[in-house]
Order: C-alpha cells, then sequence, then structure tokens
C-alpha cells in the first residue's frame, strides 16, 4: 500500500513539473468544448442557386423571392439562359439551378405543367442534396401557398412535425456528446502511454523494474491520475456545454459519471498496452492514431451506426466508444435511465476488465 | 558455503545467433566487492542484467541471495540494489522525492524513510541539497546519489553498472569510499568498471572477453599470473584477443 502511495504521489508531482501538461488539462477541454461545437456542423447554409426563369410569371417570381428568402438558400442569380448558369455552376459560384419552363404558371391552371428542372452540383455531396431538400421544400411550399389561395385548407394544417429529444433539430447537442468522447481519448488515451514510452525513452523505468513491485500495482498508480484527470475533464465538458450551448441532461448525472468512468478505465487500459509494445513515442503515437482513427469513423461519433454496411455494423460491437456515445446521448437528450441502458455499462466494465488487465500482463519486469 | 552470496553456473544468453554471454560461471562471497572487468560489448551488463531479475538466461544456471535467477527473480528483487549505467532516478523529482519513492517501492515506512534519508543524507553531506531537483545536480552528485537510493533498503547485493563513468577523480574517490563503507557493514559489491585503478581496490576481479570469463582472481595473483605490472597491462593482454567490441 505505502508503494502505492508513493507511486501515485510521484505522478501527480511528475505531472504537475511539466512545463505544459497542467495547462494542457485545463485548457484543452474548454477549447474543444467553446469553438467545435461552432464548426462541426452538418447544417448546410449558404447555398448559392441561380434561377433559370423562363415563364416570367408570379409564380415563377414567387418561387424565386422564396429562394431569396430563405435561410438556407442565397439567390445568386437570375437568368433567362440555362447556358450562363451552367458555366456559373462550372465555375462554383453557383451550388444549385432550378429552371422553371416557359408557360409554367399558364399550364398550371389549365393542364399538367412542364416539369420544373433542378440541377445541383454534388461534388459536396451533403451540400448538394441538402441544398436540392430544400429548394424541393420551398418551391413545394410556394405552390401549396398558391394552391391554397384559392382553396380552403392549407397544407401547412393537414401536416404537424415534432421533432423529439433534440427538439430545435440542433446539431450541437447531437456532436457535444461526441466531442466529450473525443476529449477523453485524447487525453485519458494519449498522456499515459507518453509518460509509460517517455519512462523506457529517459532509462527510468529499468529502476523501477530491478525493484520487487508488483506490475499492478505499478500499472494502477500509473493510470489513476489519469483517471482524476479524466473526471475533471468531464465536468468541465459538461459545464461549458451547459453554459455556452444551454445544453443540461435530461437522465441523471450519476449515469454520465458512471459511463465516463468505465470508459476512461478502457481508453487507458489500452493506452497503456500500446505502450507496453512500443520502445519509442513515435511507435505509441502511430498506433494510438490507427485505433483513434476507427474509433472516431467507425462508433457513432460523428454519422449514425444504423446507416452503415452490415459488417461495420457488426464490428462497432466491439469499439468501446459506441457504447458510451449511446450512453452519453441518451442520457443528455432522452432521459434514459441507467437500467435502461445496462447493456451499454456491462459492455464498458468488460472492456475496462481486458484491457486493464491485458495493460498489467504485457508490462514485463524480466525479458 | 553458506557465506557464498553470488553462484553462477553456464549461464548463458543468446539474442538470436549472437551470444552475449557465453557459459560464464563464478562466485562471489559474501562482503566481497567484485570486479567485473571487461572491453565495451563484452557482456557485462548482459550477465549483470540476468543477475537482477531484468533479463532471463537462455540456459545455465544461477543464484543470488539464495534464489534462482531463472524462476525467482521477483524474490531477488527485495536483496538487491541495482545502479545502472545510464543515470535512472527521476530528474524531475528533487533529492528527498526521488528517496521517498524507492523507500517506499521497497517497503519501508514513513517513519523509517525519514530516519533512513536524514541518515544517508547527513553521511553525503547532501543535507542542504534535500529539495534540490536531481535533473539540476552534477554528475558526481547524481552518482552518488544513485548509489545511496540503491542502498536505501539494505540489500545484501548491490550491482553497480560503470558507477564512475564520466565522473572526476575526486568524486571518484568519494565514491569509492563509499563502497568500502558499504562492505565493511556486510554488503557485496558487485561492480563494473573501466578504471583499471579502481580495478585495484577489488577484493577479486573477473575480466570478460567476448562473453566469456578469461580470468578470475584476486588483482595481486592475477598480476603474478600474467607477469605484469598493473593492472592495465592484465586487461591488455587478455582484451588484445577480443573479436567484438573495442
Amino acid at each position: 500500500m505505502r508503494a502505492f502511495i508513493v507511486l501515485v504521489q510521484k505522478e501527480f508531482l511528475q505531472i504537475r513539473r511539466n512545463s505544459f501538461l497542467p495547462k494542457l488539462i485545463v485548457v484543452f477541454p474548454i477549447m474543444i468544448m467553446l469553438l467545435m461545437p461552432l464548426i462541426m456542423t452538418m447544417d448546410v447554409r449558404n447555398v448559392n442557386v441561380a434561377v433559370v426563369d423562363l415563364d416570367r410569371s408570379t409564380t415563377s417570381h414567387r418561387i424565386a423571392s422564396h429562394i431569396e428568402a430563405s435561410e438556407y438558400l442565397t439567390l445568386a442569380q437570375t437568368t433567362a439562359e440555362y447556358s450562363l448558369s451552367i458555366e456559373a455552376l462550372e465555375q462554383g459560384e453557383v451550388d444549385v439551378i432550378v429552371q422553371i419552363p416557359a408557360n409554367f404558371e399558364r399550364d398550371m391552371m389549365i393542364a399538367t405543367p412542364k416539369r420544373i428542372s433542378i440541377t445541383a452540383n454534388a461534388v459536396n455531396a451533403t451540400k448538394g442534396g441538402m441544398g436540392m431538400q430544400y429548394i424541393v421544400q420551398t418551391i413545394a411550399r410556394t405552390l401549396s401557398e398558391l394552391r391554397g389561395e384559392k382553396s380552403p385548407s392549407k397544407l401547412s394544417e393537414l401536416v404537424t412535425i415534432e421533432n423529439r429529444y433534440n427538439s430545435t433539430l440542433n446539431y450541437r447537442h447531437y456532436m457535444i456528446p461526441a466531442l466529450m468522447i473525443i476529449l477523453f481519448i485524447l487525453i485519458c488515451g494519449f498522456l499515459p502511454a507518453l509518460s509509460i514510452v517517455g519512462e523506457k525513452e529517459s532509462g527510468t523505468i529499468e529502476q523501477i523494474n530491478v525493484t520487487p513491485l508488483s506490475r499492478l500495482t505499478f500499472t494502477l498508480a500509473k493510470l489513476l491520475p489519469y483517471w482524476i484527470i479524466g473526471l475533471f475533464v468531464v465536468t468541465v465538458a459538461m459545464l461549458v456545454a451547459r453554459l455556452a450551448y444551454g445544453l443540461i441532461p435530461v437522465g441523471s448525472v450519476g449515469a454520465i459519471y458512471l459511463g465516463a468512468i468505465l470508459f476512461i478505465f478502457t481508453i487507458s487500459g489500452l493506452s497503456l498496452t500500446i505502450a507496453n509494445f512500443s520502445e519509442t513515442m513515435q511507435q505509441t503515437m502511430f498506433v494510438m492514431f490507427f485505433f483513434i482513427m476507427i474509433f472516431m469513423l467507425m462508433s457513432g461519433l460523428l454519422t449514425p451506426i444504423d446507416s452503415m454496411p452490415l459488417w461495420a455494423q457488426k464490428f462497432t460491437t466491439i469499439l468501446p466508444p459506441r457504447y458510451y456515445i449511446e450512453i452519453l446521448r441518451s442520457v443528455y437528450l432522452k432521459g434514459t435511465s441507467i437500467v435502461e441502458l445496462w447493456i451499454n455499462f456491462v459492455a464498458l466494465g468488460i472492456f475496462a476488465v481486458i484491457f486493464n488487465l491485458l495493460a498489467a500482463f504485457t508490462y514485463k519486469k524480466q525479458v | 558455503m553458506s557465506d557464498i552470496v553470488i553462484s553462477v553456473r553456464d549461464l548463458t544468453k543468446c539474442f538470436g545467433n549472437f551470444t552475449a554471454v557465453d557459459r560464464i560461471s563464478f562466485d562471489v562471497r559474501k562482503g566481497e566487492i567484485f570486479g567485473f572487468l571487461g572491453a565495451n560489448g563484452a557482456g557485462k551488463t548482459t550477465a549483470m542484467r540476468m543477475l537482477c531479475g531484468l533479463s532471463y538466461p537462455t540456459s545455465g544456471s544461477g543464484s543470488v541471495a539464495g534464489f534462482d535467477v531463472m524462476r525467482e527473480g521477483e524474490l531477488i528483487k527485495r536483496h538487491i540494489g541495482y545502479m545502472s549505467q545510464r543515470f535512472s532516478l527521476y530528474n524531475d523529482l528533487t533529492v528527498w522525492e526521488n528517496m521517498r519513492l524507492f523507500a517506499g517501492i521497497y517497503g519501508l515506512s514513513a517513519k523509517q524513510t525519514e530516519e533512513r534519508a536524514t541518515e544517508l543524507l547527513n553521511r553525503l553531506n547532501f543535507s542542504s541539497e534535500r529539495n534540490t531537483l536531481v535533473g539540476s545536480l552534477p554528475l558526481g552528485w547524481k552518482q552518488k546519489l544513485s548509489f545511496v537510493i540503491a542502498t536505501i533498503h539494505r540489500p545484501e547485493v548491490v550491482f553497480l553498472d560503470e558507477p564512475t563513468g564520466g565522473v572526476d577523480p575526486v568524486t571518484r574517490r568519494q565514491f569509492w569510499e563509499m563502497i568500502y563503507e558499504a562492505a565493511e557493514g556486510g554488503t557485496t559489491i558487485f561492480v563494473t568498471t573501466h578504471y583499471m585503478d579502481e580495478a585495484e581496490y577489488c577484493t577479486r576481479v573477473s575480466i570478460m572477453v567476448d562473453g566469456e570469463v578469461r580470468a578470475l582472481d584476486t588483482p595481486f595473483r592475477l598480476k603474478q599470473q600474467f607477469a605484469a605490472e598493473s593492472m592495465d597491462e592484465v586487461f591488455r593482454v587478455l582484451a588484445r584477443g577480443a573479436k567484438r567490441g573495442g
């Protein structure tokens, strides 16, 4: 026990004496939680639209003015020639072209009109797709308005829309839990590994290896400070989310902390295991990055797991962040209880035990 | 024979096809200062690491403080101190923090640590540097501190791997006084060195060439055997035939 206490003391002293670690631990969570939600947004704005108006009627004018008034769309040009706007599309000045055929208004009154054609630059698939959708919605609204002026029932009264749990469909509320996980991975994943490999590079680990200190004691003493730092980071992250973005967990904070503890155990255990197999900082960093890429891109942090191919969905069951992101999002947005999420907690618990035992047993004192 | 602290028979370590240590055998008695000499690359450090439980022997047998080097490495570690060739205390901790750390690891209580640290610091005339960061000490002081920390738990055997490399003659002299003092207290010293004047201070000396022990006796008798005037000459006669290192 005495050995454990002096070792933990040593780790804290070393972190405190490091010229930049303490700053990083405080500034990093605040920066990421404050700035990234503003930047990481999937909302498509500023879609530049060209309207090729061959009709020149009240209807076509109204469509154009609705496009202009839209929060997401910008009316970049109105021409009477398709070739002009295609040129603009090629030059990147325009993202979507809306062509309203001649006699559209007249035909609408008497018969089936020629179709309005929409051409989108889909190089940026998200922007093209979303821009297209916004335009279809805008046109549909215009047309139903026109129709509504002639018939008593309005379309907007026929359909009601409600987004449950993230009522404003705020993409930030979806991203903030993911950012918290990225923070854990960076701080509790990288720092313990670098600390161990640092001891290998400076040779101090040899002086430890020649003592009767048990592998488990050494490993736990190495990790404990980072667990505490991790809990500090989750607290800061939750505070920033609340103060800056008004995001308050609907469910219990206890569930978030329990998940955080299990997730931090897991990721730091993985980190030490990697360090045990590496001799240099470069090796460690490179292998850590490999895992982090997979964690970030495949665990449902940024894109929904449900839209992945089936084999990838199966693969995600062995990725620890997948379970914690589910806990975070459900607790934050839906208020799901620990009991309902038990399977996620159990999965994280199993990972935590496996990785930490692996870390303790892959640490070789004698080679 | 109960006073034999280290006993080694045909100890061998291979790395792939390379035999770093080739069937060495020797005994070290309690309280001896055993000089372990050899050119660079002769296999001294590898042999020492096997005795300290840092490295598994490929074959052969050995015991340190009564424990088997093959199977009881962790038990050996309770009874030995080790000072690596490379300075390996924590540079970002103070003198006292390093002492507290290693004393704690060896199971000394807070009170015992305080007593022992004060005693050792006084003996070194080092009490004023108690709260100095180790990284800012001059090399000679670092080496003395390493030795003191390697003996903080009063081990039966202390392994010193080139403890005086790069150290000035005055400090070297002081260092050897510390070694003598420890040996008089009954601690066995197992030391490697490249300084032949230091070899003269040892009770017995072994000289390794190309992974094998080529000579082993007291400095006096080795000089007789090789008809040499100094250990320096003895060493040169033996090392001349070395195929590797140098």
